[in-house]
């Protein structure tokens, strides 16, 4: 995956084993997952080397979802590259954090969130005692926000390059990046979710807002290669205005 | 079976008088392409020209030829259209693939693009307790966790 993580837990007490665990499992999906470490499962797939009979059962479940979240976008959703190997990543981040904070729910922790190479999972409240407030990154001016929202459980993820930044293609259109809008953050009802649908989305250009709106229980926020912002009709619910 | 309209193209033609060029929606099917425009696509009237009205059905007044009906954006794609005379009368009227994007103009179409906010970004000055931004991949992943966990273990 290759990304920084951060994890912050609310309560009375110290959680190293906490951040441990979740730390951990992050790592055990980097040796899964990241197409840049060359002895990850997912590199050797990508090298033929391993059959498919053989995949672990995450993989297998990863590459179940893939297909159905590609069967979903009609097709803009696809861990495929131009060049023929296979990338996950814009499935497993959201997926990966969606398990993480499983994990600390099952461990009985109810004020939490988890963020992953920025995609994120709320639970509860922060140390103020209020809602998790979210800000999102402006694509042009890294050290700035553009918008907050204010979560309770829901699930949060961004899809987008910087200027010079990755690229993300049309699936469709390999040779064609997509280039008229920078950023296209979904919230949802879990982090999984927003995530996959956020990639598939930012695929799509600046009609990627369009097939968020016409999600039930899914809004977004999209900003274009001008700097203009196009939201979802309901993506004010979660919003507050500091300006 | 599928309602078809007509699309027609009634070109502009130079010297001694000009027609108005009227766009209108047609649905296309082939065997092995998809439908380019579904009936919920509103493709924007070619700006007319009138002239000094004559009958829009000018028999006879065209000049033989194949002309191309100038691009007109559709929003999410363009639409062209290509008109054939022969024996001053209009014997073919085509529709031009959209250059790209093609799947994107379905996808809209299938989605029905509404009318969506929008605003120009601002700097929000509020402190949050995290940020989502699109972020570049780092191949240093497992150095900066191996240091974020040395100093989580102190």
């Amino acid at each position: 995956m290759g990304m920084p993580i951060t994890v912050e837990i609310v309560g009375p007490e110290t959680h190293d084993d906490l951040f441990a665990l979740v730390f951990n499992y992050f790592i055990s999906i980097d040796d899964q997952f990241s197409v840049y470490k060359k002895t990850s499962e997912i590199s050797k797939i990508n090298q033929g080397l391993v059959q498919e009979a053989d995949y672990s059962k995450d993989m297998k479940l990863v590459f179940a979802l893939s297909e159905e979240t590609r069967e979903l976008t009609d097709g803009y959703f696809d861990i495929h590259r131009p060049d023929g190997s296979i990338d996950p990543s814009g499935l497993v981040k959201g997926w990966s954090i969606y398990n993480a904070a499983k994990l600390l729910k099952e461990k009985g922790v109810e004020n939490f969130f988890v963020e992953a190479g920025g995609d994120i999972a709320v639970l509860g409240k922060n140390e103020r005692r209020e809602s998790w407030t979210v800000g999102i990154r402006n694509p042009f001016k890294l050290d700035e926000i553009v918008k907050v929202v204010s979560l309770k459980d829901e699930g949060i993820a961004t899809s987008g390059t910087y200027l010079r930044g990755q690229h993300i293609y049309n699936p469709f259109n390999k040779d064609q990046s997509i280039t008229d809008i920078v950023s296209l953050t979904v919230i949802g009802p879990n982090v999984y979710e927003a995530d996959r649908f956020a990639t598939a989305a930012f695929a799509m250009g600046k009609a990627g807002i369009a097939f968020i709106e016409q999600l039930t229980d899914f809004e977004g926020y999209q900003i274009d290669k001008d700097g203009i912002a196009t939201m979802t009709s309901h993506f004010e619910r979660y919003t507050k205005s500091y300006v | 079976m599928r309602a078809q309209k007509s699309l027609f193209s009634f070109l502009l033609l130079g010297t001694f008088a000009t027609y108005a060029l009227y766009l209108q929606q047609f649905t296309q099917s082939r065997a092995n392409a998809p439908v380019i425009l579904e009936k919920n696509l509103v493709v924007p009237r070619m700006p007319t020209q009138q002239m000094p009205m004559q009958a829009p059905m000018m028999r006879g007044l065209y000049r033989d030829g194949t002309y191309l009906g100038s691009n007109a954006d559709a929003y999410y794609g363009n639409v062209q259209v290509k008109a054939v005379i022969q024996d001053g009368k209009i014997t073919d009227v085509q529709f031009l693939d959209h250059p790209k994007d093609q799947s994107n103009s379905i996808v809209v179409n299938e989605y029905a693009m509404p009318r969506l906010k929008t605003e120009a970004i601002r700097a929000q000055r509020a402190t949050v307790d995290v940020v989502s931004g699109a972020t570049a991949t780092s191949r240093a992943f497992v150095q900066s966790l191996t240091a974020a966990l040395a100093q989580a273990k102190n």
